[in-house]
């Protein structure tokens, strides 16, 4: 028992320490490494949490992929902007007591909002193991994902469409990596098929044990990135026929299930029955690929599309 | 017989856990108290390949499939050729951005 | 007290932290850090939830992927918003 919380006890105390860093430290780029440490702990507390699917899916995006996005944006920040404004003397401590009583003020509403939860059960649960045998995967989080709340699932992959399309309005110039190392790009090039392999097993691995749509294509996402970085993969934009089929095919092709289920009857995204299993499966083959180039996008960016 | 060798495995076991986590400590100490960029990625990348090199058998003592064991030979092989490509590119980042060191 | 009451409160800590450093920071690549740890600080409470029942709740850990993409959607746009900002107050100047 006491080991248990020696456990939970040092992960608490770390990611607390952690954020505090993050927030306060006084260079921005050692802020964004201390935050891809945070990500990566945060992994390891889903794990700790019984979430593996989370812990993998953390770690390739809220650790990787968020990180590089950060660095990026350093990058193009000039120096003069990346320092905080007046983050010394003494008024700063006299300035900031409201903040830290509003705080404390929010912590403690937020605290009895919270403390009587763990009393209540949800029925969700149980509803969802019931009705796990119909749904043409073994593993409940991907049932749930892509079957049970496959309407989720669908304006999620919108969400990020969104976004792309968004990004792809502002900006468009990023600067030239410059020339990667001879080291550099033979440990790509060795990364390069085993990323598409494990990928590719996450994916598969998806429909009975954790893993999915979403693990396999923030892998494949941050492979990719390393490959564009690196230049050894051809830069890819928006012009190109097949990124644009990429990007709209997993929407598009989940769109079309939906319709197709709904002209068969059984109403928007409810598969008929023993047709839950193979349709998952294309689906997820679809969003994942993506998920895997828009993210990609979406972090390097494009180069000369907007003004070309 | 049986549970003699339990008993050593487990015991070699946590004693090549308990001296993995010796290293990765000394390779924290020394990343947070040596001057340089240098002395700092020569004393974590060493210590932490040595560390992971004895945790790694240290787990595989305890591991109770053949997967497991390939699992943890693939993240040993990917962590230290990761490890090693960014201590190399660190490193050449800092000597061709600041002044030469000087060599003694 | 239980590993699920642990858990969130350090969510509900997490999700303060990241307010008071949205309020108190201004740099703005800062605060969208400051919002991504609110961000994780609510994933935490929803994970600890998930662990109320036996086997944990697979809706939950569901909605916390969905929320990941999500975040990292918007965390992108906001950089991109704040990388064109500052680019347009440095031409100004």
């Amino acid at each position: 028992m006491i080991h248990e919380w020696l456990l939970d006890g040092s992960l608490a105390l770390l990611i607390l320490t952690l954020a505090v860093a993050v927030l306060y430290v006084r260079s921005l780029y050692a802020s964004i490494v201390l935050f891809i440490a945070f990500g990566l702990l945060l992994a390891l507390i889903w794990a700790r949490l019984g979430a593996p699917d989370l812990a993998l899916a953390e770690a390739a995006i809220g650790a990787g992929l968020t990180g590089t996005l950060l660095l990026a944006a350093l990058g193009r920040t000039p120096v003069s902007q990346r320092a905080e404004p007046a983050f010394s003397g003494a008024r700063q401590y006299v300035r900031s007591g409201p903040a830290v009583v509003l705080s404390l003020l929010i912590f403690w509403i937020l605290l009895q909002a919270v403390l009587p939860l763990p009393e209540q059960s949800s029925a969700v649960v149980r509803a969802a193991e019931q009705h796990l045998d119909a749904a043409g995967v073994a593993h409940p989080v991907t049932a749930v994902l892509l079957n049970f709340r496959a309407w989720d699932t669908l304006l999620e992959l919108l969400v990020l469409l969104l976004a792309f399309m968004a990004v792809r309005q502002l900006l468009p110039s990023l600067p030239r990596a410059p020339e990667a190392w001879p080291l550099l790009l033979g440990w790509s090039c060795l990364l390069a098929p085993l990323i598409i392999l494990i990928g590719g097993y996450l994916l598969w691995r998806g429909s009975s044990d954790p893993g999915g749509a979403f693990q396999a294509g923030a892998l494949l996402a941050a492979g990719a990135i390393l490959l564009r970085l690196t230049d050894l993969l051809p830069a890819m934009g928006w012009h190109h026929a097949w990124v644009r089929l990429l990007v709209l095919g997993g929407c598009a092709f989940f769109l079309l299930v939906g319709l197709f289920t709904h002209w068969l009857g059984a109403g928007f995204l409810a598969y008929p029955e023993g047709w839950a299993g193979p349709l998952i499966i294309l689906i997820e083959v679809a969003a994942t690929l993506s998920i895997a180039i828009t993210l990609t996008l979406l972090v390097i960016g494009e180069t000369r599309e907007v003004r070309g | 017989m049986t549970a003699w060798l339990d008993l050593v495995l487990t015991l070699l076991s946590w004693s090549l856990l308990l001296c993995g986590a010796f290293f990765f400590i000394a390779g924290t100490v020394g990343l947070l108290r040596f001057p340089d960029i240098y002395c700092r990625l020569h004393a974590v990348t060493k210590a932490d390949t040595l560390g992971l090199g004895l945790l790694l058998p240290g787990l595989a003592l305890q591991a109770d499939s053949p997967d497991r064991l390939g699992t943890l030979l693939l993240v040993w092989l990917l962590v230290m050729g990761s490890g090693a490509t960014a201590c190399q590119m660190l490193a050449r980042y800092a000597r061709e951005t600041e002044a030469p060191v000087d060599d003694p | 007290m239980t590993q699920v009451l642990f858990y969130l409160i350090l969510g509900v800590a997490l999700w303060v932290l990241g307010l008071h450093g949205l309020i108190r920071l201004h740099q703005p690549i800062r605060r969208i850090i400051s919002v991504n740890i609110m961000g994780s600080g609510v994933f935490m409470v929803m994970v600890a939830l998930a662990r109320r029942s036996e086997d944990p709740d697979p809706v939950m850990h569901a909605l916390v992927v969905t929320g990941l993409v999500v975040a990292i959607s918007a965390t992108a746009f906001a950089l991109r918003l704040a990388v064109t900002g500052q680019r347009s107050e440095e031409d100004r100047e």
